[in-house]
């Protein structure tokens, strides 16, 4: 697949996404670094990177800000940033979500009982798809601003890929509160929605959750019903912006099992919404020549005491059975995506905790194309 | 192993990717074999257990996947219903509930009942007595736990759920699992880690979370994927002057000796962090070249960390 920086022309969001565990993070920052380092002025917003990481960019507490990564680190690591910033936020998405609430309340009354309700406060964490959400306002409050010539989105970890793309849907569902309309008005909406009987399956309902439950949902919905269509509205200009030409998806998976077969339903589900796909890194790839097994073992002898050679050779056994293995899942991957379109990153020796580190796996995701890319692997 | 054992149900927890449904069904091959009627319990749709034994999708039953090993794959919806249906007594109100659909608007107007329930369900394949008509007891139930970004999430919705209704029905419902889960002589709680920084971070910081959130200790940290160490300092010395001129696949190899070299000796350096800022025992479990998982290999995990 081409340079990332090819990818990135004339683009000013890209979004990350992959099943937890796969380096997304890692590889947001690196594409962030990198492209500071061309000279664009950057933010990435990720939700939750490793501690060693956030400190080495000096970004030490969860702000819900913006702050820049300080140039020094960038002259530290040899690296010229031909007037490029790279700025990073650690997303908070409660304090968002009350952000949102201010923002869209239409007086001080509604906000207070929105944000003292028991609802209310188990939502951002107790709703699936509000951190996801919450995640896509930023991106585009951020966006808005007009401060940055590219912004890079690590999605928050989920169980699946496509937790992403349906939360905001999921969200909307549930604020918009059709469901709570029903409990609310059993004779009208209810009547129609739900079908004869409403009346008495509210009452047969009660008898199961407590009639508090109930009362709370719907002061909840009360409270929040004024602000609906703020949200909806503002639902609406975030898919306009994960839709727009100048926006990007970009799949981040590893090379085996679930997050490849996840990758490749994400890829299909963009294609479905008509979303702009740009490609999928592969991290922690294995790399290998497994050659002929008995000429490799005559030249190990021949360089290596006995017992060394053995050793090698069998432990080169196991890492070209999990090569074989990566190149597989490769294949199905740019079987299903174009081989244009997958990068691999190989696994490299050491966690990436600082710029150097995020550099040195740039070096894989700029590289020109795949060939360039083995070169490198092959000569390190 | 034993101590995980004897409870009734063991959890197991931690971040997506590193492992949780492999250590699930190894804890759960351990105790088929130790002779227990045992049940691994997937929440997330995945099929990853039934996938293992090359077995059709289970879904919401009850399949013996080996001689007392069990599986189900745990749906809030099937579980939500099953309440239901055991909540009210009298059939035409019953009826009346899933004709109307009120039940449905609940579940997607409250946050966090979905949860609520699956854990209900597991709750109930956990019971001595169980309420399901004709179904059998289990000797242990465990949870391949769903992986989201705050760990405690999943463990933490009874109480979540127990503060949102506060009284009625489900509110006593929500306390009692609540108590359940967090009884610490019936139910233990695992946290799975890779040796890795941010995994062992996050490990750390789960294991406080668990303790302070929502009142559980942690019983066992299992470390998984940890590379044999098969090369020692002298050997890396060796293979390295050996490598500058070596080429193609001899190149190859010797790079893969250095790489496995420097990933043992990165990944002992995160265990030893690991037994530093955690409290949990903790047991190592070494990685597998075989490309792909299946029964055969768990039992090889079980030796280990049995």
């Amino acid at each position: 697949m081409s340079s990332m920086a090819e990818i990135l022309e004339g683009k000013r969001v890209l979004i990350c996404a992959g099943s937890g565990g796969v380096g997304k993070t890692t590889t947001s920052a690196a594409i962030a670094a990198g492209m500071a380092a061309r000279g664009k002025k950057v933010a990435v917003l990720t939700i939750d990177p490793a501690k060693r990481l956030a400190d080495s960019l000096g970004l030490p507490e969860l702000g819900n800000t913006e702050r820049q990564v300080d140039p020094a680190l960038f002259e530290e690591a040899g690296v010229e940033q031909n007037g490029g910033e790279l700025w990073a936020m650690m997303l908070d998405p409660k304090a968002t979500f009350d952000e949102v609430v201010h923002q869209h309340a239409p007086d001080e009354e509604t906000r207070e009982r929105i944000l003292s309700n028991r609802i209310y406060q188990q939502l951002s964490s107790a709703l699936a798809g509000s951190q996801e959400y919450m995640a896509m306002e930023k991106l585009y409050e951020i966006w808005a601003s007009d401060r940055y010539d590219l912004l890079v989105l690590d999605t928050p970890p989920s169980q699946h890929a496509l937790d992403f793309l349906d939360a905001p849907q999921r969200l909307l569902q549930f604020i918009e509160g059709k469901a709570i309309k029903v409990f609310m008005a059993p004779t009208g909406f209810a009547a129609k929605v739900a079908g004869r009987g409403a009346g008495v399956a509210f009452s047969v309902l009660k008898k199961i959750t407590g009639v508090d439950l109930l009362q709370d949902l719907a002061e909840f919905f009360q409270a929040f019903s004024g602000m609906v269509g703020g949200f909806q509205e503002r639902a609406k200009k975030v898919n306009e912006l994960l839709a727009d030409p100048q926006s990007m998806f970009l799949i981040v998976c590893g090379p085996q099992g679930d997050p490849v077969e996840q990758a490749i339903d994400f890829h299909a589900k963009l294609a479905d919404r008509k979303l702009p796909f740009g490609g999928a890194v592969v991290n922690k790839v294995h790399y290998a020549d497994p050659g002929n097994a008995e000429t490799v073992r005559a030249a190990l002898d021949d360089a290596l005491d006995d017992d060394l050679a053995e050793r090698v050779a069998a432990n080169f056994d196991d890492y070209s059975a999990l090569a074989e293995r990566d190149g597989r899942s490769i294949e199905r991957l740019e079987g299903d995506m174009g081989a244009d379109c997958v990068i691999q990153v190989p696994y490299l020796d050491d966690d990436v905790h600082d710029l150097a580190g995020l550099m040195e796996v740039n070096r894989y995701l700029f590289a020109t194309g795949a060939a360039e890319r083995a070169e490198i692997a092959t000569s390190a | 192993m034993e101590d995980l054992l004897a409870k009734k149900l063991v959890i197991v927890t931690g971040k997506g990717g590193v492992g949780k449904s492999t250590v699930a069904l190894a804890i759960g091959a351990a105790a088929a074999r130790a002779g227990k009627r045992t049940i691994v319990c997937e929440v997330a749709a995945q099929e990853r257990l039934s996938r293992v034994f090359h077995h059709d999708k289970v879904g919401f039953r009850e399949a013996e996947m080996a001689p007392n090993l069990w599986t189900i794959s745990i749906d809030p919806d099937e579980s939500m219903r099953e309440y239901v249906l055991l909540q009210l007594k009298v059939k035409a109100m019953r009826d009346l509930l899933f004709r109307s659909k009120i039940f449905t608007y609940l579940a997607a107007a409250t946050p966090g009942l979905r949860e609520l329930v699956t854990i209900g369900k597991i709750w109930e394949l956990a019971l001595d007595e169980r309420r399901v008509k004709g179904a059998r007891p289990y000797d242990l139930v465990i949870v391949d736990a769903p992986a989201t970004g705050h760990g405690v999430g999943f463990l933490q919705t009874p109480r979540t759920f127990a503060n949102v209704a506060r009284v009625g029905p489900i509110a006593a419902q929500a306390e009692t699992l609540h108590k359940f889960v967090t009884d610490k002589r019936k139910t233990g709680v695992a946290i799975v880690a890779l040796p890795e920084e941010m995994p062992v971070n996050e490990t750390a910081k789960l294991e406080h979370d668990l303790k302070e959130e929502v009142g559980v200790a942690v019983d066992r940290i299992f470390l998984n994927g940890l590379y044999p160490e098969r090369f020692s300092a002298d050997d890396e010395a060796e293979i390295e002057s050996e490598f500058d001129d070596s080429e193609g696949s001899v190149r190859s190899a010797l790079r893969a000796a250095l790489s496995e070299r420097r990933r043992a000796v990165a990944q002992r350096e995160q265990l030893a962090r690991l037994e530093e800022i955690t409290e949990a025992p903790i047991r190592t479990m070494p990685f597998l070249f075989e490309p792909d998982l299946d029964y055969e290999h768990l039992l090889e995990l079980v030796e280990v960390a049995a």
